[in-house]
């Protein structure tokens, strides 16, 4: 990755809103176990959402920079981290 | 240790610049029941509730903090574009003489956000029953904010945390369940 990241697009709209669902729906399964942990089928959905998450979020990352600080994402050249746009700018 | 992550938990778009809405809204940045105070409480509960709760506490005050980005970036775009002016019409005033339009942990009346907000009593029961509590009264606020706009943009953002506060409010309600049931298995048997 050495690329510098793609200007904020619809595409960018639409793949944030895509990962935003997904994350919605690990967030309320994420909570709903915290007090049913012994729903079998819930920790399956949990677990196949979260195989989808990271999925979307390579995608993303690729064309628009890392989402993540601290190692949990990869950075192109220059440094990515710290380029706009930050949450409330988009 | 905690990860940022670079997106908000859920689009925040607003349809004009509203500064007078924008006070309102602080009350939920740093009000009593707001999301900081929120964040705060849950956080700092989950050191001496017992073991069965603590990831949900872990988890609902996480949220807390993405809901806090989301005022804060309502706040941000609603008075972004303002003048000194319309800031002054719409009693933010005294906001601007000491903060210019920097975001500050105030509520909607401009008092300061103060740890007396929230209880740590160290009783599980008691702690819980605060907690719901004070998602019951955000939810009650978050009603009141979307009936003080016609912004339909803005008041879709505030519906989904209106409903954020209703399923933790039952998540809340559920760990009561688990550690009555825990202190009636100790009793018996």
């Amino acid at each position: 990755m050495t690329n510098t990241p793609q200007p904020i697009d619809n595409r960018f709209y639409e793949m944030l809103e895509r990962l935003q669902a997904v994350d919605f729906v690990l967030v309320e399964l994420n909570l709903y176990l915290d007090t049913h942990p012994n729903d079998m089928q819930a920790i399956n959905q949990y677990n196949e959402q979260a195989e989808q998450r990271w999925a979307i979020a390579h995608e993303f990352e690729a064309l628009y920079g890392p989402l993540t600080n601290f190692g949990h994402s990869y950075s192109g050249y220059p440094w990515q981290w710290n380029q706009v746009p930050w949450p409330w700018q988009v | 240790m905690w990860i940022y992550e670079k997106k908000l938990q859920y689009p925040v778009r607003v349809s004009k610049c509203d500064p007078q809405m924008a006070k309102f809204l602080m009350e939920q940045y740093g009000g009593a029941d707001g999301e900081l105070a929120a964040a705060l409480r849950y956080l700092n509960q989950r050191y001496t509730i017992p073991d069965k709760v603590i990831g949900l506490l872990t988890d609902i005050g996480t949220e807390e903090f993405a809901h806090l980005e989301m005022i804060a970036t309502m706040v941000y775009k609603l008075t972004k574009d303002a003048t000194v002016e319309q800031l002054e019409a719409a009693g933010l005033g005294a906001h601007y003489a000491a903060h210019d339009k920097a975001l500050f942990y105030e509520n909607a009346a401009g008092v300061p956000w103060t740890a007396a907000y929230i209880q740590a009593k160290g009783d599980p029961i008691a702690d819980l029953y605060e907690d719901i509590a004070a998602e019951e009264k955000a939810r009650a606020t978050y009603q009141w904010l979307i009936d003080m706009t016609d912004d339909v943009d803005l008041q879709d953002s505030l519906r989904f945390l209106r409903e954020r506060e209703i399923v933790h409010s039952l998540r809340f309600r559920e760990a009561v369940e688990i550690l009555k049931e825990e202190q009636d298995r100790k009793k018996f048997f």
